[in-house]
């Protein structure tokens, strides 16, 4: 590849991240070894609601190697983090105080001088439960008389409002009706929660190695939440093993600190398996109803929607992405003009929810596209014409949608175009009529989904310098886990200095190295942080052009980036100083080639796109076997697309697995049952096709790099498209819906049902609860924005 | 994810393991794989006190032919059943259900001592030694003696085994040309079988069931219905009699009864052709 400015943005540049990840340098956690450091295990609750009547910590106090064992009692903790609060009554501690609510809550820390020791501990401790009344799931939750968590709130709902529409199914000649299980998952990243706590060093009162998506976030949240400056607090998120949404200073996190405070010794807590599927939050957890309003010529009129979201144990922030995100997003790719939109937030004994992957937009996504191919069906239009004829057009763009949303660009047909003709529609339905004629055992179900998300918002920190050894350090407060940031940032720089990429040396994830930022989350990065390092390498650029210009005795104008790693004049290739050159002169005279900028505030952008799915169903025994996928994803102007391509597999893999395979899963008494990876139906490559993935380009005209987010698009688009196909599959049955996951046993459930013509309605009233909730007011749209402004 | 503290010894061999066992009697365990023991012991819900490892017992991972049967060492792994040739020549249903076990590491280190003492009802290999109608050979502090396969599941995760007993040796008649087929239905490649049907079609019919009780079962009822002449479809119908599946997260126990039926005919369709 000749180097030179602007030759890398657009092109598959490989990950300079790898060598290292490859040859087992990775910094995690759990690598890192410090003199005298504790190691720390939980003690959690085995039962989802209960007083805790007792704890005794005797035995496990004498137990060898214990240095401490401390309740609630025992240390003065702030409460849990949380990114935003829903109630002020629904406080979570950082251990259990008074009662438990949920099979995980931590009560108990044990402090050891290793793991094992911990461990053996933490079985030793004796708590006295008394149990009381448990509801685990969220529609009973409504029921004012269901066991509450928190007395103040006399009940488990914890926000209700109606919103929007009075009557928005008014002038429809036909209504479609659903009620959409929007199940709980658990996020399952490859490295669980981890942290270390070092209070022993000499720079910082607390330096703390945590693995998470937004250090300055987590920063300023532990120094409020101890009390300390956050100047003498470093938080450093080194080699981060996946997040999705869900990795941020945790209420164990807290424990550690304040334990690494008391002790005056490093504490490290690194998460086990079996305890990150109950400990780190979840989900996905909605219950919709929905009910679409259309003429008989397929335009829609309005839509009502009944939507419960589950925020778990404590009120779990998560709770809120109903009234954030998927409110947002409800209108989805489409005109409909009136539209209702009530909710309720509820608590229930299970794990509390957090974001994951698309948090809030994945479950609009798919209560419309299923909604509307409920609607293709009833019609009997192909779902793909009914989808055309109710897009919002290119030409309408900019638009401010019925939900508040402003879409900033778009052009949802041509998305569908090319997914069409890359799966050949056509064809793939002519399979499907001869499958069904012969009445083939393995039945084939075509499935299309059109989606449009929101990625972004808000302002990002990035400095840039350049160093007399012509090597460039560049910085931005977002903080990659995985997604490639260092080479995608590192394109952008070396682009505006054209300089080979190895020149280029990328700082980020470490408060002490990088002056302020908001991590990564909400598929903000290359949009934020990345048009931040290309606006801060254009300032430095600038700058050094007037300096070589005085130097050159030219004209600022006149001086170019050569793209051979000098500053010259135009047109006279002899004349020219290397990048070193200039940054020497710059450093004698007292102003070095070092910019720190912040980009202004921007608005969100609305990434979208079209994706097919197909499957075939064992009509014996109702196995779904996903054969093929198709996405056409746009994200604006695309920066690497080998970077984007890796973006698109992680999310079409999650979204599929929606569809499919995961869901978490509790008893009656709110025991989990799918606490363990045997449990819990995570794929692997084995059970996913292979992808076929192509995108089409609209640039946003909100950042300069014309980019929106890549990272949750496709779990957003995958879901429903498959989804969509599976109950295609069964469409000539009659079978009109099928919750996810699609397990073998429902989809047999299906068929049978179907065979025997006892097809179950898709659709009943929700609970009657909802329509006593106030209609929206100042408060309510207070905590909607604060919603929308969680953005993971 | 950390096992309770244990003593560990490692056995030379047969006789030193048995005199391990003999020694700490309800204190100690075995281990060979160690794929379904250390597991339970991460999840402390397995503590024992003292691991004979018996792993390294030299002379025990052999698969030979002997007379009109194929005798197998009890440390043969699940890979060297699935690659065996002498297996895939004479007993193809067990290199093929070996083959179908978890994923490469498991068939690693996983035995076939190991499944077969265990008694998990959802192995894989147990059922297809169950349909051949092996013999299990086991090892105690007066010496050997054989246990025919069909005695040797008592309970849930229990076997016929003494606590003093080392599981030495399994044989299986040699079936070459005889019909068979491993039927497994899973929601994952890696999985342990929601449903699993093994079935041997050599003058007389062998079908036995994975996952559909508290023991890895003998299909006696589909058996039945063969020998009096039922049809395929006729004999699948008996699959779930006298079997009791359990319900779990993956399936119901209806839900259950109704693949061993598709699952028994599929099997049976296969082994007859
Ligand atoms: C991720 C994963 C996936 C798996 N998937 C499957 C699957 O799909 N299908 C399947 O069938 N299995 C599966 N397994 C289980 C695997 O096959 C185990 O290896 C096997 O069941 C046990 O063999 P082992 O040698 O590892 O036994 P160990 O774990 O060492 O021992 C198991 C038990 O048997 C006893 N024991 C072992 N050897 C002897 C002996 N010679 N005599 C007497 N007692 C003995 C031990 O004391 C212990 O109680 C899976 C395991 C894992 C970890």
């Amino acid at each position: 590849m000749t180097v030179g400015a602007g030759t890398f943005s657009g092109t598959p540049v490989r990950r300079v991240e790898d060598p290292d990840l490859l040859r087992g340098a990775g910094t995690f956690v759990d690598n890192l070894k410090i003199d005298g450091m504790l190691s720390l295990a939980f003690v959690r609750s085995p039962i989802a609601h209960a007083a805790i009547r007792s704890v005794d910590v005797t035995a496990a106090r004498e137990m060898p190697g214990v240095v401490g064992v401390y309740s609630a009692a025992d240390l003065d903790l702030p409460d849990a983090p949380a990114l935003m609060a829903l109630h002020p009554a629904a406080i979570r501690p950082s251990l259990a105080k008074g009662t438990v609510n949920f099979v995980g809550d931590p009560v108990v820390a044990v402090a050891a001088e290793t793991r094992a020791a911990a461990m053996d501990a933490a079985e030793l401790v004796e708590i006295d439960y008394e149990p009381l009344g448990v509801v685990v799931d969220m529609e009973e939750a409504l029921d004012p008389g269901s066991p509450a968590q928190f007395e103040s709130l006399g009940g488990n709902v914890v926000i209700g409002l109606r919103t929007g529409s009075e009557d928005p199914l008014a002038g429809a000649d036909v209504v479609v009706r659903g009620r959409f299980e929007n199940q709980r998952v658990a996020v399952v990243p490859m490295e669980g929660s981890a942290i270390v706590v070092d209070p022993t060093g000499t720079d910082f009162d607390l330096t703390v190695h945590l693995s998470c998506q937004m250090p300055h976030v987590a920063r300023s949240a532990l120094a409020k939440l101890l009390g300390m400056d956050p100047k003498r607090v470093r938080v450093i998120a080194p080699h981060v093993g996946g997040a999705f949404g869900a990795k941020h200073l945790s209420a164990e996190g807290v424990v550690a600190s304040k334990l690494a405070l008391e002790l005056g010794r490093p504490v490290k807590w690194v998460e086990t398996r079996s305890e990150n599927l109950v400990a780190m939050a979840h989900g996905r957890g909605q219950v919709q109803y929905v009910e679409l309003g259309l003429r008989r010529d397929g335009t829609f009129v309005g839509m009502r929607c009944r939507m419960i979201g589950d925020a778990g144990g404590y009120g779990g922030f998560g709770g809120i992405l109903v009234l954030g995100q998927t409110k947002l997003m409800a209108q989805g790719v489409y005109h409909i003009p009136a539209i209702a939109f009530d909710v309720a937030i509820v608590t229930t004994n299970t794990t509390p929810m957090g974001a994951y992957r698309g948090a809030g937009r994945p479950e609009a996504a798919a209560f419309v596209e299923r909604i509307v191919d409920m609607a293709a069906d009833e019609l009997g239009m192909d779902p793909v014409e009914l989808r055309r004829k109710n897009f919002i057009r290119p030409d309408e763009f900019p638009l401010t949608t019925v939900m508040g949303a402003d879409y900033d660009s778009g052009d949802y047909g041509a998305a569908l175009d090319e997914v069409l003709r890359l799966a050949d529609y056509d064809a793939l339905r002519r399979e499907q009529d001869e499958r069904r004629r012969r009445g083939d055992r393995m039945q084939l179900g075509i499935g299309v989904s059109t989606y449009v998300e929101v990625t972004g918002g808000g302002a990002e920190f990035s400095e840039v310098e350049v160093h007399e050894d012509g090597t460039i350090t560049v910085k931005a407060g977002t903080s990659a886990h995985g997604q490639g940031h260092a080479t995608a940032f590192s394109q952008i720089a070396a682009d505006q200095f054209g300089v080979p990429i190895e020149q280029i040396r990328y700082v980020q994830s470490d408060t002490a190295l990088v002056a302020r930022g908001r991590g990564t989350g909400g598929s903000r990065s290359v949009q934020l942080g990345g048009t931040a390092v290309l606006q801060t390498s254009k300032l430095v650029v600038e700058r050094a052009k007037e300096l070589v210009a005085e130097l050159l005795e030219t004209a600022p104008e006149d001086v170019v980036v050569t793209g051979d790693g000098r500053l010259g004049v135009a047109g006279v290739p002899s004349k020219a100083l290397a990048w070193g050159e200039v940054a020497r002169v710059a450093a004698e005279r007292g102003a070095p080639l070092l910019v720190q900028h912040d980009t202004e505030r921007a608005g969100s952008t609305y990434p979208f796109g079209a994706h097919v799915a197909v499957v075939e169903v064992d009509m014996e025994t109702g196995r779904v076997v996903p054969i093929r996928h198709v996405a056409v994803d746009d994200c604006g102007v695309i920066v690497n697309p080998m970077l984007v391509d890796g973006q698109v597999h992680g999310g079409l893999a999650s979204g599929i697995s929606q569809a499919l395979w995961e869901q978490f899963l509790y008893d009656d008494d709110g025991n989990p049952i799918t606490s363990t990876l045997a449990e819990y139906a995570m794929p692997s490559a084995a059970e996913l096709p292979s992808f076929v993935t192509a995108h089409t380009e609209t640039p946003s005209p909100l950042n300069d790099l014309g980019a929106k987010g890549i990272g949750e698009s496709a779990t957003v688009g995958s879901t429903p498209a498959v989804q969509n196909a599976v109950v295609d599959a069964l469409s000539h049955l009659g079978v009109r819906h099928i919750d996810m996951p699609c397990t073998p046993e429902r989809v047999w459930r299906a068929i049978a049902a179907a065979q025997a013509g006892t097809l179950p309605d898709p659709w009943r009233e929700p609970r009657s609860e909802m329509a006593g909730f106030p209609r929206e007011g100042a408060a309510g749209e207070e905590l909607e924005r604060g919603a929308e402004s969680v953005n993971l | 994810m950390i096992p309770a503290a244990f003593e560990y010894a490692r056995a030379e061999s047969t006789e030193e393991a048995i005199a391990l066992l003999v020694e700490h009697g309800d204190e100690a365990k075995l281990i060979a794989g160690g794929h379904s023991l250390l597991p339970l012991m991460k999840l402390r819900l397995a503590t024992p006190a003292v691991l004979v490892d018996i792993g390294r017992v030299p002379g025990l991972s052999y698969i030979e032919e002997r007379g009109d049967e194929i005798a197998i060492g009890a440390l043969a792994r699940h890979h060297d059943l699935e690659t065996s040739a002498v297996l895939k020549e004479q007993v193809p249903l067990l290199a093929a259900t070996a083959h179908q076990v978890g994923d490469p590491q498991v068939r690693h280190r996983g035995t076939l001592g190991g499944t077969l003492a265990h008694g998990d009802p959802a192995s894989d290999l147990p059922a297809a030694v169950l349909a051949l109608g092996g013999t299990l050979v086991a090892q105690g502090p007066n010496g050997r003696r054989e246990i025919s396969a069909l005695e040797f599941f008592r309970g849930f995760l229990e076997t016929a085994l003494g606590a003093d007993e080392v599981l030495v040796e399994v044989r299986v008649p040699k079936a070459a040309g005889a019909g068979w087929s491993f039927q497994k239905f899973n929601r994952r490649a890696q999985d342990w079988a929601i449903v699993g049907v093994a079935a041997v079609v050599n003058g007389t019919t062998g079908v036995a069931l994975v996952n559909m009780g508290s023991t890895p079962l003998r299909a006696t009822a589909v058996e039945e219905a063969v020998r009096s002449g039922a049809s395929v479809v006729d004999a699948a119908a008996a699959a779930s009699h006298g079997t009791d599946p359990p319900s779990d997260a993956n399936a119901s126990s209806e839900y259950r009864r109704h693949l061993a039926t598709v699952l028994v005919r599929r099997a049976l369709e296969e082994a007859s052709s």
